[in-house]
């Protein structure tokens, strides 16, 4: 990461789906190999890189696997033999591959994946939530989510140059939010091939099965005295990406304009309220509060861009001096409680003796809408628990109906 | 291969797996390893893949290797996608010049009948059907072995198994196994063969060299014997891989391009209880109440190897 070359880039004006958008990064990035098997809302993926390869715009194996499981594990192979690898998936595709990405992350392999976010079965729909990308939130992958198609561009190219850091080495997933941002066409600023190249720079591992001559084993049998070392080594690179993903985002700021950090915060400086949000109902609730200010709230959204490694410490000093939080969770974690986000962000307020009203909410499953007047009920339930001290009913759904 | 094989100059090629490595005395997995890694050329390199199995855990344990070629295990079931990921990056490599001109590598994958028939299936039909160029060596020993002789699909009808216990209301393993040769025969890839531990390993060299050095995708099926799980004395695994083949319950063959080919014929075919009979998984065929499932075995084992002779002969 140390060694990243950066040539600030001209801005190129187009208009883009967030498929379309991650594609073209990915033709910028061209990494060697790409193992993909198609599912919605993802498929465009693959097909748009294959299209790519077929005009010879870019120089990648793609590999038609018959499953996701298989997807993920040739892309263990073929990163682990020395080739900067990737692939794309969606809801199902992830969870097939489970147990590959606690075996792409425990080998320490940095692979990317695009995340195009769709509920889980059952019942099956194809729609948006985030709770493919939290069913694996434990599988040891860094998770960076996207609010439009500007940044899952962005995102993708960072992408890289995090997860091959030599203190880092694990695999990245870049998240967003399926149909509403992976289909819908909007303006965005693509950077040039060159600056990207630069940028991404090239796969150089230490230790790579083809490197001829220094022949390596990949993924041994370990036994209790060395497991347990194994597995906090491997925390302990998750802990090393904070202050990569800062690092690469401040190079990528000199090379695009553009500034990323662990979350943004909108109109927070002042904010009795804050509605902390991922994805792309940020944009819905950013929209919101800039109507509740202007009737004199001072309503703010914390939106999360980096779920893995978890921000704690930083999410709990943002929230440290205001009166409430929303925290919205499009996902059910059934522990009869809250969604994964209540129960991190709780107790990451605790853990930093951040006391203020914490209350959860569950949104948007399966592709349910959530509209400015959702957030804005939201609100009124915030202030009227912190003012009145009207009891809050946590974990509640949004839009869920009668 | 040449035709001067023989087995002393083979032996004599640099050991690939190296010793003190934790499989059984006498695993019949061990020796077929061996015996396909010497068909590598010395000077060729390779990467080895192994799905989850008797073979990866005790050759394989954190800080030790037996392997001195690169080596990658997975998981159960995708030692197939593993290794197609593995070649895929070699040819990417190679095309972009970061590997030179001069440093060939082979791709041979290895799995026990668990990874391969059953869990692993699908993921080796792939491999197979997108065309890598790589070999797939499936060590049967009909049944699950690491996790303690639970029936697969590849063990044999009657097989007393801790699945298929042989009981009161048991006779062991109710259906016959599946032909998986055949069934990656038909996948037309260029080359599949089945083969065993035979007198001077020739059969299973050239097998394993032709896998190895046909451009495209290759499957071997070798059975190797598990004392432990068959339950026959260690030192009798060349003689039962012997009764296999003399009875045609495991016949030599391959199918070379499409063309199915008899790689020996048993010049007085023995009967199946020759092969049934030192072994304790089927001790219980030997009661007198169950004399007559012999006869179904042996029925079985008939059929097969009439349709087995009516393919080769076709071509």
């Amino acid at each position: 990461m140390s060694n990243l070359e950066i040539i600030r880039s001209r801005e190129i004006k187009e208009r883009m789906s967030g498929n379309e958008a991650v594609s073209y990064a990915i033709r910028q990035v061209e990494p060697d190999v790409m193992p993909a098997f198609p599912i919605t809302p993802s498929t465009e993926i693959p097909q748009m890189v294959s299209a790519y390869i077929a005009n010879g715009q870019m120089d990648t194996d793609f590999i038609p696997v018959e499953s996701e499981h298989s997807a993920m594990s040739a892309a263990i192979g073929s990163e682990a033999a020395g080739a900067r690898t990737m692939t794309a998936t969606s809801s199902a595709g992830l969870a097939l591959m489970w147990e590959e990405l606690l075996l792409a992350a425990s080998n320490r392999l940095p692979i990317v994946l695009t995340l195009v976010n769709r509920t889980l079965s059952g019942p099956i729909n194809i729609n948006c939530d985030h709770s493919d990308g939290m069913g694996a939130r434990d599988t040891g992958w860094i998770q960076i989510y996207a609010e439009d198609n500007q940044e899952v561009y962005d995102n993708y190219i960072q992408a890289y140059p995090i997860a091959e850091d030599p203190c880092v080495r694990l695999p990245v997933m870049i998240c967003q939010d399926g149909f509403i941002t992976s289909h819908a066409v909007q303006n965005i600023c693509l950077l040039e091939d060159e600056s990207v190249k630069k940028f991404a720079g090239t796969y150089e591992p230490e230790e790579f099965m083809l490197n001829p001559g220094k022949p390596v084993s990949v993924g041994p049998y370990s036994i209790s005295n060395y497991e347990m070392e194994a597995k906090k080594n491997q925390e302990t690179a998750m802990e090393n990406a904070r202050g990569v993903i800062l690092k690469v985002a401040e190079k990528f700021e000199q090379m695009s304009g553009r500034k990323y950090g662990f979350f943004e915060e909108y109109r927070t400086e002042d904010a009795d309220y804050i509605m902390l949000i991922m994805g792309s109902a940020a944009g819905t609730a950013k929209e919101a509060v800039d109507e509740l200010r202007e009737e004199g709230w001072k309503a703010g959204v914390l939106k999360i861009r980096v779920f893995r490694p978890f921000p704690e410490k930083e999410i709990a000093d943002a929230l440290r001096n205001c009166r409430a939080v929303a925290i919205m969770d499009r996902c059910e974690s059934y522990n009869g409680n809250s969604g994964p986000l209540g129960s991190e962000v709780t107790a990451g307020l605790y853990r930093n003796r951040v006391f203020i009203e914490a209350v959860n909410y569950i949104y948007g499953l399966g592709g349910r809408d959530f509209t400015t007047d959702h957030v804005k009920e939201v609100f009124a339930e915030l202030r009227a628990a912190a003012e009145e001290g009207v009891p809050v009913q946590q974990h509640k759904y949004v839009n869920l109906r009668g | 291969m040449s035709n001067d094989y023989s087995l002393k100059t083979m032996l004599a090629r640099p050991e690939r797996l190296a010793p003190g490595h934790r499989m059984c005395a006498g695993c019949g997995a061990t020796i077929a390893v061996r015996a396909v890694l010497r068909a590598l050329k010395p000077e060729d390199r390779a990467v080895i893949g192994n799905a989850t199995g008797c073979l990866e855990v005790s050759s394989f344990m954190y800080p030790y290797t037996s392997w001195e070629d690169s080596y990658i295990h997975n998981a159960f079931e995708n030692a197939g996608a593993t290794l197609s990921g593995v070649e895929t990056a070699y040819k990417v490599l190679k095309r972009k010049h970061r590997l030179g001109e001069e440093d060939r590598f082979k791709f041979i994958t290895f799995g026990g009948d668990g990874g391969t028939y059953d869990i692993g299936f699908q993921s080796l039909s792939g491999a197979m059907e997108r065309g890598h160029d790589m070999l797939y060596v499936c060590y049967d020993n009909g049944a699950y072995m690491n996790t303690g002789i639970q029936r697969s699909s590849a063990t044999p009808m009657f097989a007393d198994t801790t699945t298929t216990p042989a009981g009161k209301n048991s006779a062991g393993k109710v259906q016959y196994r599946k032909d998986l040769t055949a069934i990656i025969a038909e996948h037309y890839v260029p080359y599949a063969a089945q083969t065993t531990l035979t007198r001077d390993f020739r059969d299973l060299h050239r097998k394993a060299e032709k896998g190895i050095y046909t451009e495209g995708p290759s499957f071997l099926n070798v059975m190797t014997p598990c004392p432990r799980g068959w339950r026959y004395p260690t030192e009798d695994v060349m003689e039962i891989c012997r009764l296999a083949v003399e009875t045609c319950y495991w016949p030599l063959f391959e199918v070379d391009h499409g063309v199915w080919k008899l790689s020996y014929e048993p010049k007085h075919k023995l009967p199946i209880e020759d092969f049934l009979r030192p072994q304790g998984r089927f001790r219980h065929l030997f009661k007198p109440e169950n004399e007559r499932l012999i006869q179904v075995f042996q029925d079985e084992v008939d059929k097969r190897w009439e349709d087995l002779q009516y393919r080769c002969a076709r071509c």
